[in-house]
């Protein structure tokens, strides 16, 4: 076990070939993973190109009309352009919503998802590799931040600061770190106890070094386990927390905020409401999830055949 | 049926012969919001009030039009100014076999404004009031000053027994043993968040129900109540989303029941500050309060297409609203109409106004206390918009809502300027939101506690003072509704749509819709 | 050791009060409870009467003290809504909401680690691949969307288990469960499944790549170069290593499931304590939320003590500290 993790960079193999060129191929030596990715690229290459691709600005009030409200896909709206998805109860495109949406569901679940998992990666080291009252404090803090309910998070933030983007990216970190701190650090503890960290300390190294280093590198698979199913998940909590009253602007629906509207069109017989939104987040977060599965197979050195 | 129950009077064993019966019907409602308590006097709120019809009585009850009719009193009039007299039912018992009898209403009367922990108790209803005895079946109610409303107070109040129920704690009702009415039910069983069971009473002094036996299952969540009523581990369920209506119209094994509520959907104007926190010039700047101008009131009014609210918004389900009342209830106008929609006219008077190019605008409501109110919210502020009052939409669990909308800004006012709220006549009159939403905010009169945009008129408040000093049913409601024409031309508020309530039921099931929105076991009728 | 327990809870103390005072102040920002409570028809003399009842017209710290001393006598206040002690209220609903979390557990055990067992040993199996693609469904979906989705299919459609509520109850072992009865059992299996899919993902993910590290691993390679049947290498050396970390996680996802049931609660009214939290953040019934909160963290801190016990008897790598030596 030590042996590995304590290699030095691979050796150089008989083949020239830059680090990047190698993890390329190994990357898309996986077929699905292949096109997870190819998907991923287009949904981000439609969300970054919605203003420029969809006949309605959904934001702007003057461009909505309830009138249009609740249209089949394929219809007609009054401005003159055909909804080829259908409309929402507002009277939104739902091509054009989606699109829109996208854009904030994913800077919302990447933005919460990084910044949750650097805080909570550099708490929960921390936590490990001190010991004592440092980690029983921090850990102390994680217990009570994981009985918070993310609802009650955002409640407050709703109340004392306002519905918006940067409240719910705040709401969904306070919400998250605590679950990639406790990861870390139980895994932390395993490696900590290893011989390849006495064999560093022994050498001497810093102990930023020991931890940054040693220890994180082997951290890293389950990391990247909590973080994609986190990432993913962060874009549905997103959506209960709408469903739930305190998400984000209604005006400003992201797909979460879609979907919960979609929730009380299921029954309703207007499939297109909830299912198109739906069947949006399902193939972002599936690709999210593919590409971070290949990932951790292709960095995670003990995985090398 | 009625010599059934006779024969069930005298048997010990009443349970016995009605499981036996062939008439032992069970029936099985879904509801969207519980109550908090089995005790009548603990929280006066909608869902409580409703169960507590099934279990205990009112000296006058309110139909399913709220119109009032005799109770456990079957006659009250003034005898003077300042004094009514009622004659209470003789003949009437008791859950546990007790008579019903003046000391009965004394003690209720004393007991229901003071439950030790209550929220919100029935006080609002009976101060003012002295209460006395005069022989087991007539009981005088004086106030101070000449006061028309005094049947309508005491509609509200369920009547509890002075033996079992009087000296009881709100835990006692919750576990049974104080819960002893003269209602239609008895009580059987109460689990919060679960069920609450009833069976017949079948010495009932009225007509007695045809349900055996009813199980309350609270269910919150619309579409799952829906589904529940689909699944048929419900008979019936209240508050059917609008969205599923269309739906359930068109299975055959579902009967749905539709009745206009007493509920209108209206917006309120900051009227009273110069500038006021949520509305900017076209640029963003601070300008000078332009909802002050009754011409700007009135181009709000027009821009809002109240038949696009109902059709698109409601599904088809409300009544566009020009006044406060839907037709048919006391004191409502003959003479107003919903405001057409008119975006030309809309834009006219606010060039007229000084604000050919409109001011930006916030709109707030809450998204969980009426039925699609963010959706009508948004729906408004895309009207807005269009005729040049550029808006934007915050819409906020009621939780927050309702506190910042009543005092939410530094000194203790209401915080925003422009907000969409509901207004539910509990008394089915209109002196109920004329006297709540249109009066000058009064603290020490208690008038215009909800008047969350402060509009004031002398003339309005000298109308609706007088309405509430006259006796006279004819006189008073006529003031009502020239009050109320007052306010509407003023645009004091802007009403949009009256809400209408839709229960559904199994095949062969039949709600009586009512308008206080109450569900009531003994509205599902047989068909 | 026993010092290490008594350190731990004493911490725990502590951080149960920080609990409430973030709570008791976090919620007082929300907004107004009075306006939650009152009925509209109330003038304002009335909600001052009721601003006056519920203390709420005192300094928010004299509130905070006065809740201080009741809590020091094991009372955490009456809730506003319900008027009833909040902890009675919340012990009320305790039962539903742990054999639900209880039994999405068990489901997302027994599902979760043969599924992602099989998987882990045989990846490029297409079966596997459905397994991992399915996983992601798990997750990927909100709780509210897929719970609906659920009552739709199984009850409406196919109209093989009830809707909502929770079933008959039994008492075993002095407990009230509906896990004892036939009818209990059909309606928990919905909201169990529903609450357990994250989980059901989360274990099949964790096992996977468990046994997929393991499999490479110098100890397994060895045991084959021995000829120990794959049975056996499977079951007693990949099993034993890769259970501890998956038992260990899920161990201490049972508190999220707790906090988790808060919607799968709403959707099939489910009689438990998140549908009891929900309502009392939405109403701003705040003793309920303290109480509420309070107990969950205390909660949370157990959990994580016995998981860390559990580690240094699984794991003789993992030395439990005396913090703060």
């Amino acid at each position: 076990m030590t042996d590995t993790t304590l290699q030095s960079p691979a050796p150089a193999k008989v083949k020239v070939e830059t680090p990047f060129q190698r993890f390329r191929a190994e990357f898309f030596e996986s077929r699905i993973a292949a096109t997870a990715f190819f998907v991923l690229v287009i949904i981000m290459a439609l969300a970054i190109l919605a203003p420029w691709i969809t006949p309605q600005n959904p934001y702007d009030l003057a461009q909505v009309d309830v009138l249009d409200g609740r249209l089949p896909p394929g219809s007609e709206a009054f401005a003159g352009y055909t909804m080829w998805l259908g409309s929402d109860g507002a009277g939104r495109d739902l091509y054009s919503a989606i699109l829109y949406g996208l854009r904030i569901s994913i800077s919302v679940g990447l933005a919460s998802g990084v910044i949750a998992l650097f805080v909570g990666m550099v708490v929960g080291l921390v936590a490990a590799y001190a010991g004592g009252r440092t980690e029983a404090v921090i850990m102390r803090v994680v217990d009570l931040q994981l009985s918070f309910p993310a609802a009650l998070v955002a409640l407050m933030l709703v109340a004392a600061l306002g519905k918006g983007i940067d409240k719910i990216i705040l709401a969904l970190v306070v919400a998250q770190w605590a679950y990639y701190a406790r990861t870390v650090r139980a895994t932390a503890l395993v490696e900590r106890g290893k011989e390849y960290v006495e064999a560093a300390q022994c050498l001497g190294l810093s102990k930023t070094r020991v931890v940054f280093r040693h220890i994180l590198p082997n951290c890293l698979a389950p990391l990247i386990v909590v973080g994609t199913v986190q990432t993913a998940h962060a874009v549905s909590l997103e959506a209960t927390l709408s469903f739930l009253g305190v998400g984000l602007p209604q005006t400003e629906p992201s797909l979460g905020v879609l979907i919960a509207n979609g929730f009380e069109y299921m029954l309703s017989g207007r499939y297109w409401i909830s299912v198109f939104p739906g069947i949006a987040l399902l193939l972002t977060v599936a690709s999210i999830n593919l590409v971070g599965d290949q990932l951790r197979d292709v960095l995670n050195p003990r995985m090398k055949k | 049926m009625r010599k059934l129950t006779a024969a069930a009077a005298v048997s010990v064993s009443v349970f016995a012969l009605l499981t036996g019966a062939a008439s032992a019907e069970k029936l099985t409602i879904g509801l969207a919001s519980e109550p908090t308590a089995m005790d009548p006097h603990f929280h006066n709120l909608g869902p409580n009030n409703a169960i507590s019809y099934h279990l205990f009585d009112r000296l006058i009850a309110q139909d399913e039009k709220q119109r009032l009719s005799p109770g456990l009193a079957v006659s009250w009039q003034p005898i003077d100014e300042l004094t009514w007299e009622f004659k209470l039912r003789e003949g009437v018992k008791f859950h546990d076999g007790s008579d019903f009898n003046a000391d009965d209403v004394i003690c209720t009367m004393e007991r229901a404004p003071d439950v030790p922990n209550s929220p919100s108790g029935f006080g609002t209803y009976l101060k003012g009031k002295t209460f006395k005895k005069i022989d087991d079946y007539t009981v005088h109610i004086s106030t101070e000053t000449p006061y028309p409303l005094m049947a309508n107070d005491i509609s509200t109040i369920p009547v509890i027994s002075d033996s079992a129920g009087c000296g009881a704690a709100t835990e006692d009702f919750n576990t049974g043993t104080a819960a002893i009415g003269t209602g239609p039910f008895k009580f059987g069983s109460y689990k919060p968040g679960e069920s609450i069971t009833m069976v017949r009473n079948d010495d009932y002094w009225g007509e007695a129900p045809i349900w055996s036996e009813v199980d309350f299952r609270p269910i919150k969540s619309g579409p799952s109540r829906v589904a529940a009523l689909l699944a048929g581990d419900v008979d019936m369920i209240a508050s059917v989303p609008t969205t599923d209506i269309g739906v359930l119209e068109g299975k055959g094994e579902i009967q749905l029941s539709q009745g206009v509520s007493n509920r209108v959907i209206y917006l309120h104007l900051d009227q009273f500050r110069e500038n006021s926190p949520f509305v900017k010039g076209t640029d963003g700047s601070d300008i000078k309060n332009p909802l002050l101008d009754q011409r700007v009131r009135l181009a709000i009014s027009k821009a809002i297409n109240r038949n696009a609210i109902v059709d698109r918004v409601m599904e088809g389900v409300a009544l566009p609203a020009g006044q406060l009342l839907p037709e048919g209830f006391f004191g409502v106008s003959a003479n107003l109409q919903p405001i057409d929609y008119d975006p030309n006219g809309a834009k006219e008077l606010l060039a007229e106004a000084g604000y050919p190019d409109g001011f930006q605008l916030t709109i707030h409501g809450p998204n969980d206390r009426y039925i699609n109110d963010a959706k009508i919210a948004e729906a408004i502020g895309q009207m807005l918009t269009r005729v040049g009052i550029k808006t934007a939409v915050e819409t906020m669990p009621r939780s927050v809502y309702f506190g910042r909308a009543s005092r939410g800004s530094a000194d203790g006012q209401p915080e925003f300027s422009f907000i969409l709220v509901g207004w539910g006549a509990g008394s089915g009159e209109a002196s109920s939101p004329l006297k709540s939403l249109i009066h000058t905010y009064d603290k020490d009169k208690g008038f215009g506690s909800s008047n969350r945009g402060r509009h004031s008129n002398a003339e309005i408040d000298a109308k609706i003072e007088e309405a509430l000093r006259t006796v006279d049913d004819e006189k008073r409601q006529d003031l009502l509704a020239e009050a109320t024409e007052m306010a509407i031309n003023d645009v004091a508020i802007i009403p949009t749509h009256f809400q209408v309530n839709t229960w559904a039921a199994k095949k062969g099931l039949k709600y009586i819709p009512r308008t206080d929105e109450y569900t009531l076991a003994m509205g599902v009728v047989k068909e | 050791m026993s010092v290490f327990v008594i350190r731990r809870l004493m911490q725990a103390l502590l951080v149960v009060f920080l609990m409430s005072v973030i709570v008791f102040f976090g919620v007082n920002i929300v907004g107004d409870p009075v306006y939650m409570l009152v009925s509209p028809d109330a003038d304002q003399a009335d909600i001052e009467a009721a601003i006056r009842r519920l203390g709420l017209d005192r300094p928010i710290w004299d509130q905070y003290l006065l809740f201080l001393k009741g809590a020091a006598q094991g009372n955490l206040g009456d809730s506003f809504i319900f008027g009833e002690p909040a902890l009675k209220l919340i012990l009320h609903h305790m039962p539903a909401t742990l054999e639900l979390a209880f039994s999405a557990l068990m489901l997302a055990i027994v599902i979760g680690i043969p599924l992602g067992l099989f998987s882990g040993l045989y990846p490029d199996n297409p079966i596997s691949k459905g397994i991992m693609a399915g996983s992601i469904l798990g997750f990927s979906l909100p709780t509210f969307w897929v719970g609906l989705m659920l009552i739709l299919l199984f009850a409406v459609e196919l109209g093989w288990l009830p809707s909502t509520g929770r079933g008959d109850t039994a008492t075993i072992f002095g407990i009230e469960t509906s896990l004892a009865t036939w009818d209990g059992l059909r309606h928990i299996f919905l909201p169990a499944l529903n609450l357990a899919l994250l989980k059901i993902s989360l274990a099949i993910r964790l096992t996977r790549a468990g046994v997929r590290e393991a499999m490479s691993q110098d100890y397994v390679k060895y045991a084959r170069a021995k000829g120990i049947s794959t049975k056996r290498i499977i079951f007693v050396h990949v099993m034993k290593n890769i259970m501890i970390p998956v038992v260990t996680v899920m161990g201490l996802e049972f508190g999220s499931l707790i906090g988790f049931s808060v919607v799968t609660e709403t959707i099939f009214a489910w009689p438990g304590m998140g549908k009891l939290l929900i309502d009392a953040i939405l109403q701003l019934d705040r003793p309920v939320v303290v109480a509420y909160l309070m107990i969950m963290v205390l909660f949370f801190v157990v959990i994580n003590l016995v998981v860390d016990i559990l580690y240094s008897i699984l794991d003789p790598r993992v030395r439990l500290q005396d913090q703060g030596a």
